[in-house]
């Protein structure tokens, strides 16, 4: 089947502008009468919630940590990009858009990353006028850096916390809904399943994370604001409770899941240090603006200490290979340059899979005093878990699965292919083509849940009649029987090795196989590989405890059960595409320079997999793209 | 430098946990021993280490609050040897590593204790009572849309960054933990000052402090007497001085009403 | 009355009858020294005082008030807070709080008593010890009267141990003062801390050293 993301023809300038025109509106007093269930209070999903309750729908909220406020949002450090043009450098919509759509290495839709830049500058006024402590220059005005390989400076930033501020604006807008009584917020509640009745998604099944109680929500909507699912690697950036499962269970009911191999892994982590680690911690990529990439010209000086190096025996190797970006290339040209290093046996650190990140030149050049400003934080934060100075030494750092390119398939409206069902931020696969560039998730997930879903969702309510599935619809009532009996059946098996060390096992496996640099072999070996890991997960693994009460064991099962699953569908998908671009990594598809080669001629699509079952392959749907306003060109950085 | 590449030298420790199934269930401590600990072990995983011995053996692994595991979500939440988040100066729980522990030691793990916050398992609480004071004016009444252009009211650098130290605020919660009078007032002070700080936050002043002020008393928690151990064991340092500007706005605010500029939430509107 | 019902409102009561407390400590501690400028002082202090009349009432009245508010406040703060802590931590370390503030109601109770006795021995006198009597010029004799009662060893050591509970008291009580009332930030605090204990420790050696002296004989021999 085509896809048709119904993307608006014309002029870009005026396709969004044009769409909100066309599109339905919900009657002011009808719109109580509709019930949203948003799922995942991130900045996706947190914005959409609070913005739809002041709109005067009916909303039910759900996330699984204890307070809206506590989403992985949080933990972004960098900042947010938007096309002001404060600082009179040159920037604009059209540039923001046209940087997006080359950083994607040529794999998103052109209308929407349009309507995210065109929508950018209205995210920073809306985090302004909710308090949210932006960094300011001694005028008073907000300031800006340049970030991630960005040749303006247009990200804003709060220190080393702008996702935290950025979620606490939007938490304290759907704080303000829940007081008035528009929203009604479920936390410690997850999702376990999507009710789809006559063809569209109308409810939910949740589990009660304290009383293990498992019930259905219906509504006139559901929008999946669930985040990304690198955890599938085990080891990420992200936080612990990050899953695919929300995703994975609307798929399995027919939502179909667009290039799940464009996966994003992020160059400055801190290294892994041994194999009980639980995750990895990113460091703001910031760093690379005053820090030089190296690793040991020979292998021999690997163990020695990094301060007795000379100059001449270190190979900056980025500065080498991309002499007019540097240090500053782009995240996947900068994770697989280190990964090269390493694979040449020149990494540092534990295992040899490290280099060196060192600040030393600009401490000499701005003084310690400037950089510990900067950056002090991070200074802190890497001291705190490697007991190590990074003023004195060069730190160590390795790149680590970091974010999602691919997700759930929507539509311009952000509708997936199941009407009702609505997909935000990281969850959705539709602006960041192959590779998404610095301070732009942030972006994504609030001009996705402030500025877009409040008019799209109402082009689908307006046809259809409120309250059509209640709680009782059969399908309801089959759903929380399905689940009531997974759930049974994870506490049954009673087998003998952990949830972790099976959700090990898989990360091992996706890291060696489908991670920085993918081949038919080694995908192959995925495919076959993950269905035995699979079935003796189903007859080896041990949860123990009942499901009726707390239990992050069951919780944790259940996650890696689906991540089992969707991880087969992410290999193939990787197979699928006999090409490199963005964050996806075919080794056979290459210049002879070691670059990624794409291949516009074939591969000029999205790939939207549908499911067939669990023994049976999944269908690829395509959805071609055009570029009509950024012509397809080799994206170079050298 | 720690020699990451040499052979970690591994410790023992006697851990010492509260173990409670449910909210309305009688507590007690239970003696486990984690082996096997290097140290660069974080404390979490140092349990994780005791849960996955704990599984195997068919017994009940310890519940803990967790999350992002790297200082920000806000999430882990446990008194470590007597201190909320065990300690270590600005860090949470999470971030704390096995370094700073010996081979031997005996650790004590308790849950988050203050009436505000009724114990779900283990060292899991409930800390909705936070959210509570939020959704009672932790905000500003902006609509989405229809705002000024971010740059049309400058605010002076030092004021945002005061704003800003306000906000480092993680919502976790050590704050009360510590408190002798489970008191929420650093965490709510934070919230206030950042608002009292900005342009953005004066409109709704009055309103603001007397309906979280107000909130922080419904949700049972309890007053300052000025120990300040709440700033010592806040993760992110949120320092003191913002319980006495949110003293400040209080009484502002009351003085305000008494003239009759505008009235005090909890006075009564007709 | 939101002043008197909310939880900051009643810490503003606490610092501000707290502060006119303090104020008076100050003043009683000026007026008692003038004890060792010998008899003829102190007597004509208390003369002129007493000369004021219904100011002194006045005056007596208001910071029986504020001492009433105190303790209703200072009694009810504690057993709210009390009721918000369970306190069953099995190990608790305190970081940063100190004796002296966790023992505010202690100090404050045992003050109380003190208090007490204090207007019983010398305002209502009627305490067995009291010598009451004229000096040479006619006026009341207070010189000879807390003389005669500080010569008794146990009658001084009460006073130097209420001296002492003030200390503590106010050691905390007075930074307390600058942070309820909201009058303090991160410069100011650590020296309204500083201020406190010094005034603390001022009035344990200055009031300390009327009952010292008088029983060490060298002040009234
Ligand atoms: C360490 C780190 C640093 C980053 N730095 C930056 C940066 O500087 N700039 C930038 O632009 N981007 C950055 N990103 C990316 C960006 O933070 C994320 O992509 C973005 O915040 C995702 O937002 P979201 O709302 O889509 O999802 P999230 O914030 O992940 O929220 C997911 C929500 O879904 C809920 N949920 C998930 N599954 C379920 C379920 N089954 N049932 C119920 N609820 C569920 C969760 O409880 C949560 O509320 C960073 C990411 C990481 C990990
Ligand atoms: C000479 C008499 C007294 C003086 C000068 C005095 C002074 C003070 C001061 C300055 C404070 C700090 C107020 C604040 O928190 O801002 C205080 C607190 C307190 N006082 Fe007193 N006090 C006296 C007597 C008493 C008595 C008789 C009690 C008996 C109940 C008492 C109980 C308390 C308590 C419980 C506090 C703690 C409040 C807190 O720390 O927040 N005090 N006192
Ligand atoms: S003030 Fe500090 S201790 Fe209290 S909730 Fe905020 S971060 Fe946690
Ligand atoms: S787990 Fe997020 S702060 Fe500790």
């Amino acid at each position: 089947m085509i896809l048709d993301g119904k993307a608006p023809n014309g002029p870009i300038e005026s396709t969004w502008d044009r769409h909100r025109f066309e599109m339905k509106l919900v009657n002011p007093s009808n719109k109580r009468k509709y019930k949203i269930l948003v799922v995942g209070t991130g900045l996706a999903g947190a914005s959409a919630a609070a913005s739809l309750g002041e709109l005067g729908y009916n909303v039910e909220a759900f996330c699984y940590q204890d307070s809206p406020r506590r989403a992985h949002s949080i933990a972004a450090q960098g900042g947010i990009n938007a096309a002001k043009n404060y600082p009179n450098d040159g920037d604009s919509i059209f540039r923001l858009f046209y940087d997006t759509i080359k950083g994607g290495d040529f794999r998103a839709r052109e209308a929407d990353v349009w309507r995210l830049a065109q929508v950018s500058n209205n995210i920073i006024d809306q985090c302004v006028a909710q308090g949210v402590p932006f960094a300011r220059d001694y005028a008073g005005y907000l300031d800006n850096r340049s970030f991630g390989g960005a040749q303006v400076s247009r990200t804003f930033f709060a220190r080393g916390q702008t996702g935290q501020q950025l979620l606490l604006g939007a938490y304290s807008a759907l704080s303000r809904q829940i007081k008035i009584g528009t929203v009604r917020m479920f936390p410690r509640t997850e999702m376990l399943d999507l009710v789809v009745a006559d063809g569209e998604a109308k409810a939910i099944t949740v589990r009660d994370l304290v009383t293990g109680e498992i019930r259905v929500h219906a509504g006139d909507a559901v929008l999946l604001c669930t985040g990304g699912y690198v955890n599938v690697f085990y080891l990420s950036t992200n936080a612990m409770g990050c899953s695919v499962t929300a995703l994975w269970k609307a798929h399995r009911k027919g939502a179909f899941f667009a290039n799940p191999c464009y996966t994003q892994i992020h160059p400055t982590c801190i290294p892994q240090a041994g194999e009980y680690q639980s995750k990895l911690t990113l460091m703001s990529e910031s760093l690379r603006n005053d820090g030089r990439c190296w690793v040991p010209k020979r292998k021999e000086d690997c163990r020695k200490t990094p301060n007795s190096i000379p100059e001449e025996d270190r190979d900056y190797y980025l500065e080498r290979k991309y002499p007019s970006f540097g240090n500053l290339a782009p995240r996947d040209i900068a994770s697989r340059a280190a990964k090269e290093q390493c694979d040449d046996g020149r990494g540092v650190g534990p295992g040899g899979r490290g280099v060196y990140l060192d600040l030393k030149d600009s401490i000499a050049r701005l003084g310690e005093q400037v950089i510990r400003e900067r950056y002090g934080n991070l200074f802190e934060m890497y001291e705190r878990i490697t007991d190590e100075n990074g003023y004195k030494v060069p730190m160590r750092i390795y790149p680590a699965p970091h974010y999602a390119m691919g997700g759930l398939w929507v539509d311009y409206d952000l509708m997936s292919n199941l009407p009702g069902l609505f997909v935000l931020g990281e969850a959705n696969f539709s602006v960041h083509g192959a590779n998404r560039l610095g301070a732009s998730a942030l972006m994504q997930g609030l001009a996705d849940g402030y500025f877009v879903i409040p008019y799209t969702i109402a082009n689908y309510l307006a046809r259809t009649r409120p309250g059509k599935v209640s709680a009782d619809h059969a399908e309801c009532r089959k759903s929380v029987e399905e689940v009531k009996g997974y759930t049974r059946k994870l506490l049954s098996v009673n087998g003998n090795r952990t949830v972790t060390e099976f959700m090990r096992e898989l990360g091992h496996l996706m890291w060696n196989h489908c991670g920085m640099a993918r081949s038919k072999e080694s995908l192959s070996e995925a495919i076959a590989r993950i269905p035995a890991i699979r079935e003796e997960f189903w007859q080896n693994v041990k949860v123990g405890g009942t499901g009726e009460e707390f239990n992050q064991q069951l919780e944790n099962a259940g996650r890696t059960a689906d991540f089992l699953e969707f991880s087969e569908l992410l290999c193939r998908d990787a197979l699928d595409r006999n090409e490199s671009c963005g964050g996806h990594f075919r080794v056979e598809y290459q210049y002879p320079d070691g670059e990624a080669k794409r291949d516009d001629e074939n591969y000029c699509y999205v790939a939207a997999w549908e499911w067939k079952g669990i023994d049976k392959p999944p269908e690829l749907h395509k959805e071609p793209l055009k570029f009509e306003n950024v012509h397809l060109a080799v994206r170079s950085y050298k | 430098m720690s020699d990451h590449t040499s052979e970690h030298r591994t410790m023992t420790l006697k851990l010492i946990v509260w173990r409670q199934k449910g909210q309305n269930e009688p507590g007690r401590f239970e003696t486990y021993v984690a082996r096997n600990i290097t140290e660069h072990h974080s404390f979490l995983e140092m349990l994780d280490v005791v849960n996955e011995e704990l599984i195997r053996e068919g017994k009940d692994p310890i519940a803990f609050d967790h999350d992002c595991r790297e200082g920000i979500c806000g999430m882990c939440s446990t008194v470590v040897n007597g201190v909320p988040h065990g300690g270590q100066e600005r860090t949470t729980v999470c971030q704390l590593h096995m370094r700073k522990f010996k081979d031997g030691d005996t650790i004590y793990l308790e849950p988050w204790r203050a009436r505000a916050f009724p114990i779900l398992k283990d060292l899991v609480v409930d800390r909705g009572a936070l959210d509570k004071i939020i959704q009672a004016g932790g905000y500003t009444s902006c609509h989405t849309g229809g705002v000024p252009d971010a740059n049309s009211t400058p605010v002076s650098k030092a004021e945002s960054d005061y704003a800003m130290d306000a906000a480092e605020c993680i919502g976790c919660g050590a704050c009360v933990a510590a408190c002798p009078n489970g008191a929420a007032m650093l965490f709510t002070g934070a919230k206030i000052s950042q608002f009292a700080a900005l342009p953005q936050g004066q409109v709704e002043a009055p309103e603001r402090v007397a309906g979280m002020v107000n909130a922080m008393q419904e949700c049972g928690f309890g007053n300052c007497t000025n120990h300040y151990e709440c700033q010592a064991a806040c993760p992110k340092g949120i320092h003191v001085k913002f319980i006495a500007r949110m003293n400040r706005e209080f009484l502002k605010a009351l003085f305000r009403a008494k003239s009759g500029s505008h009235t005090f939430i909890g006075e009564g509107q007709d | 009355m939101q002043l008197l019902s909310s939880a900051i409102g009643r810490k503003v009561v606490m610092a501000a009858t707290g502060l006119f407390m303090l104020l008076f400590v100050i003043v009683h501690l000026l007026g008692n020294s003038t004890i060792f400028a010998g008899p003829n002082a102190i007597n004509a202090y208390a003369e002129k005082l007493q000369s004021l009349g219904p100011f002194v009432w006045a005056f007596r009245l208001f910071l029986l008030f504020m001492l009433f508010f105190h303790v209703i406040y200072g009694i009810l703060l504690t057993l709210e807070n009390a009721a918000a802590n369970p306190g069953k931590y099995a190990v608790k370390k305190m970081l940063k709080a100190t004796f002296a503030s966790e023992t505010m109601i202690w100090t404050g109770l045992l003050l109380l008593a003190f208090i007490v006795y204090h207007l019983l021995q010398f305002t209502v006198r009627v305490t067995p010890d009291v010598v009451l009597g004229n000096d040479a010029k006619g006026r009341f004799d207070v010189y000879t009267m807390v003389a005669g009662s500080l010569k008794i060893a146990p009658i001084a050591m009460v006073y130097v141990a209420a001296m002492v509970t003030l200390f503590l008291h106010l050691s905390h009580g007075i930074q307390s003062i600058f942070q309820s009332a909201g009058l303090s930030n991160d410069k100011a605090l650590p020296q309204y801390t500083v201020i406190g204990k010094l005034l603390a420790v001022i009035f344990l050696v200055g009031y300390s050293a009327i009952p010292v002296l008088i029983l060490a004989g060298i002040l009234a021999k």
